[in-house]
């Protein structure tokens, strides 16, 4: 283990130690911050009578859903839109705008077209998700070089196998940076949408507990939800470099 | 955006301007076809009435509320909590940013926590701001900070690693103040991400503050979208979101404008 992943574990310790400390000698009310101990405890208890199992699936399911229709779409749209040039010049500036705008503000709109269910929080996490991928996508098909392609030429490949053996594998590096982007996304957008419409899910969790004025369970909860963001972030990261070469 | 300029570069050559044209007609088209759409989807009876308002019901509602004084009050909390919030943010975030930079080891033993929370969803951290500061603009503030901090710390502090460390140890040698270290050799290279920063920070924060007022308040535009979500007035919850979104948009290109002129400067 590295000396600094050493020291933010023990200055994570600390901090904990000093919360306990300080809430337990009534500097901080319990009702503001929970602490720590308590955390664990409500922690086991979500695990035992809040079916935490099931809302982590559920944020889960959704999330690597939500992606996957992200990519099943905005690869194939990202590709069409480096093959055609004249639509890439009309919308290219359109998606960057959307990436930029606050989708996310739209659910209300998806939940008049939906319903209050699984539905709107994938097909709006989804939407999100697909836009870094078609802009990524973008990019990666034209940054493939000239040379390569030449070589191709050379060789007489079909174009079928030009995309396969030689346009994809340049591209895949740039295109899973957008991958990356998008799992993150479309977990942001499934906790908040989980959050905001109590449908299910870690997110609903959060609220719920807060609506019972249960705050050492509300605190956990959160917890729960930094550790599932941890896992996808580590998940991205480890996948984007086994897919980089170098 | 490179891939634009990859886009542009690539683009047919000398024929400029009947290109222009082509791109346009496009656009032009494309509009056209999702406004025809959105008419036909909206008379077509497929949906239950009212769930695809018609934009003929749409634009008066717009004009409605920009001309009802009571609109512009609740914009007026929105606008107070957003900038308060992102002035707070923005600036704890760039002088974490910067500290980091200059301090590698501190950097080595944070940055994995920030990456983790900088992707958190910070709407999680509502109910605990609501604890807080109470269910009032308090708590919106606070989340229009949290949300703004990320971006802003974590782009500066990607600047602070672009300077040149021969920099940093030419001006030590001349013994510079610490003070005029930051401002000789740090400020001026880390201006651009700053402002990248700046920039994905208020529109983040815009995000947060309205999403925490559609939750739990009783004053704001997030607030009022989704009072007309609660009494179905879909035409007016159209409008309002249109109204949030050119807002949201124009203030992001305004940034983003300013960002380009800024880094051609320096």
């Amino acid at each position: 283990m590295k000396l600094s992943t050493i020291v933010g574990l023990a200055g994570v310790a600390a901090l904990a130690v000093l919360l306990e400390i300080l809430i337990g000698q009534g500097y901080i009310s319990p009702f503001l911050v929970a602490p720590p101990s308590e955390i664990g405890v409500e922690l086991v208890a979500l695990w035992k009578e809040e079916r935490l199992v099931e809302a982590l699936l559920m944020t889960f399911g959704s999330t690597l859903a939500s992606t996957g229709i992200a990519i099943a779409v905005g690869v194939p749209v990202g590709f069409l839109l480096n093959r055609v040039r004249l639509l890439a010049e009309a919308y290219e500036g359109w998606i960057a705008g959307l990436f930029s705008a606050p989708l996310i503000l739209l659910y209300p709109l998806f939940l008049v077209l939906f319903g209050r269910g699984l539905m709107t929080i994938i097909v709006i996490s989804s939407i999100l998700a697909t836009i870094p991928i078609v802009l990524n996508t973008m990019q990666a098909f034209a940054q493939v070089r000239a040379v390569h392609l030449n070589v191709a030429r050379a060789f007489k490949l079909t174009s079928w196998q030009t995309f396969w053996k030689v346009l994809l594998p340049a591209a895949l590096p740039t295109i899973f940076t957008g991958i990356r982007l998008a799992l993150i996304y479309s977990m942001i957008s499934v906790v908040a949408i989980e959050y905001l419409v109590v449908l299910g899910g870690l997110g609903s969790l959060v609220s719920d507990l807060y609506d019972r004025y249960n705050i050492p369970g509300m605190y956990a909860a959160i917890v729960a939800v930094i550790g599932v963001t941890v896992v996808f972030f580590k998940l991205a990261t480890e996948v984007e470099r086994w897919l980089r070469p170098v | 955006m490179a891939a634009s300029r990859l886009a542009r570069s690539s683009a047919g050559g000398g024929k400029g301007s009947s290109r222009a044209a082509q791109v346009l007609s496009v656009q032009i088209a494309t509009f056209v076809a999702v406004w025809a759409a959105w008419e036909a989807l909206s008379r077509s009876g497929l949906l239950f009435e009212g769930v695809v308002p018609s934009s003929l019901a749409v634009f008066p509602a717009i004009l409605e509320h920009l001309l009802d004084p009571v609109f512009w009050d609740h914009m007026g909390r929105t606008a107070y909590e957003v900038v308060a919030g992102f002035a707070l943010g923005a600036s704890v975030g760039a002088a974490l940013g910067l500290l980091l930079g200059m301090r590698r080891f501190l950097a080595a033993v944070l940055e994995p926590y920030i990456n983790y929370l900088a992707a958190t969803p910070k709407i999680v951290f509502l109910p605990i701001m609501m604890v807080m500061f109470g269910v009032g603009a308090g708590s919106k503030i606070a989340m229009a900070a949290i949300s703004a901090f990320f971006p802003v710390a974590v782009s500066v502090y990607r600047g602070t690693l672009q300077v040149n460390p021969v920099h940093v140890r030419v001006a030590r040698s001349f013994k510079a103040s610490q003070w005029k270290i930051v401002k000789s050799v740090y400020l001026p290279s880390i201006v651009p991400p700053l402002l990248t920063g700046l920039r994905l920070g208020l529109g983040v924060a815009i995000v947060g503050t309205l999403l925490a007022e559609i939750k739990l308040a009783n004053k704001g535009l997030g607030y009022v979208v989704i009072q007309h979500y609660n009494f179905f007035r879909t035409a007016d919850m159209y409008a309002v979101l249109i109204i949030i979104f050119v807002i949201a948009v124009g203030i992001n290109t305004l940034m983003d404008r300013l960002a380009t002129r800024f880094s051609h400067k320096v």
